[in-house]
């Protein structure tokens, strides 16, 4: 198959004040084969747009997901976000079957059945966090105050860090995620804390073991000891601002489609509509493939655009509608393949609760400042707002 | 219609026990396990949970 010469566009960092979706992706998806770009630094990566492209990509043996690749896309390290992925246990970064073994030690913790268990202990964060909104007066952030908490301390109490450290582990992960607010040092030092402190944990659980994630893996031995602070860092980072990101977008959404409030597929659909990790799911050639008609020599850099995949029109009717009773499960928002979200099913319950305790709670709840006024964050991989003022 | 699942593909994404319950389960480790052969009722299910499996763990055999 012979192809027109390809479409050449600029790479698809979000704009301020640009609303989801992101204009033009609709125009990548029509144009045949792939999209080529170029990273801030320069390097040239082919955009994938298409749901059933991406769905190849993500599960096509001859394409890698580790860094260490010549030619795989660093988007995040080129727009400065510290390098984590040098740290053994740092799972997402390796291909099968080196990827699998941690991914197997860690399923159990994350079945449909587990992370139900966890219900009550995520409810009673959230009401936490409602009780402190409301206390504080009549007007909050709902990012600092609610979006970025939850999953923190959701993920500090399945790790077993003590309820006395996670102020700590929870400002250590958020300087670690601002990007805007904090320098390159800071955040190289909030993760070398982090790191430090996970090891602290580990060495503490091999002593005196507890119920918890850590203490488990400890007993199972499938992790290696210098191993377990790398994928603990991962379950740390991959979880945080994902979840943080989605609740906020979330909120906004269903305060703009209020008819929407009370029902649990709103969940599924915030996900697939905003497709808060567009630029996560990176991955390099290392042998020549083609995909979409267009061959991909190896160390060719690949970025699949879960956004432009979850709003093609072949994969979902309307796409561009918020519309929860499309109940849609096939989206890409988690990924596809064997490095499809681990966090995934924790994350629905989170949201589940989070939406609907706050809009319980607090049924007059109103964005304080226009839709069109929201601060977008336009400097890392992921999507979210910087800040959601409300009040109420 | 006749299912196999390969719990060695598996990576317990948990996509078959949202979508079919009834057929599927995850075992001690995580890993998928068909709890029934689905009948009329559970086919469609069932052929969705196929669908959505990231590691295609789950094949739906037309005999
Ligand atoms: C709404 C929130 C979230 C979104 C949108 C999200 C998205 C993703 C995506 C797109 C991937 C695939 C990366 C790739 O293909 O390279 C992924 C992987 C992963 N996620 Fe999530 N995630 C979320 C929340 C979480 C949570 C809460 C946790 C853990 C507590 C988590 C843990 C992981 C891990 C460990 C991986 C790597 C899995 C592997 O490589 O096998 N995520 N996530
Ligand atoms: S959907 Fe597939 S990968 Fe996920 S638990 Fe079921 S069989 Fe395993």
């Amino acid at each position: 198959m012979t192809l027109s010469d390809p479409l050449v566009v600029d790479f698809p960092l979000r704009k301020p004040g640009v609303p989801f979706p992101p204009p033009g992706y609709a125009g990548y998806r029509e144009h045949e084969g792939l999209v080529l770009s170029h990273l801030p630094n320069g390097d040239r990566v082919w955009l994938v747009t298409r749901h059933e492209d991406v769905r190849a990509v993500l599960t096509d043996p001859k394409i890698s997901s580790n860094p260490e690749h010549k030619g795989f896309p660093n988007v995040g390290v080129s727009l400065g976000v510290p390098k984590q992925t040098q740290i053994p246990g740092w799972f997402v970064g390796m291909d099968s079957p080196e990827h699998d073994r941690f991914r197997k030690a860690l399923i159990p913790e994350f079945t449909v059945r587990r992370v139900r268990a966890m219900r009550p202990a995520i409810e009673e964060t959230v009401d936490r966090c409602i009780d402190a909104l409301l206390a504080s007066g009549d007007s909050g952030d709902l990012i600092a105050d609610f979006a970025l908490p939850i999953p923190s301390l959701v993920i500090s109490s399945l790790l077993g860090v003590p309820p006395g450290d996670r102020d700590f582990f929870e400002s250590r992960t958020r300087t670690l995620i601002s990007i805007r607010d904090s320098t390159e040092e800071q955040r190289t030092a909030a993760a070398k804390d982090l790191l430090r402190y996970v090891n602290r944990l580990v060495s503490i659980k091999e002593k005196w073991r507890g119920d918890d994630l850590i203490s488990r893996l400890l007993a199972t031995g499938s992790i290696a000891t210098h191993e377990l602070p790398g994928v603990l860092m991962l379950l740390l980072i991959a979880g945080h601002e994902t979840t943080a990101n989605n609740i906020g977008l979330g909120v906004v959404t269903l305060l703009m489609n209020p008819q929407w409030i009370g029902d649990d597929r709103a969940v599924e659909e915030t996900l697939r509509f905003h497709s808060v990790a567009d630029l996560v799911s990176l991955r390099v050639a290392v042998e020549d493939v083609e995909i979409a008609g267009q061959l991909v020599k190896a160390g060719e850099g690949i970025v699949p655009l879960v956004a432009a995949a979850n709003h093609d029109e072949n994969a979902f009717e309307c796409p561009h509608m918020f519309d929860p009773s499309r109940s849609a499960r096939h989206h890409v928002a988690f990924g596809y393949g064997v490095h499809q979200c681990l966090g995934q099913n924790l994350v629905r319950i989170e949201m589940e609760i989070a939406y609907r305790k706050l809009f319980e709670r607090i049924p007059t709840l109103e964005l304080a400042v226009p839709v069109d006024g929201l601060a977008v964050k336009t400097d890392g991989v992921l999507y979210g707002l910087h800040e959601l003022p409300v009040r109420w | 219609m006749r299912i196999t699942v390969d719990a060695d593909r598996c990576v317990g994404a948990g996509q078959c026990v949202l979508s079919a319950p009834e057929v599927f389960d995850q075992d001690e480790d995580g890993l998928v396990t068909l709890l029934m052969t689905p009948g009329a009722e559970e086919e469609a299910k069932a052929r969705l949970a196929s669908g959505l499996c990231p590691s295609r763990a789950i094949t739906v055999h037309e005999d």
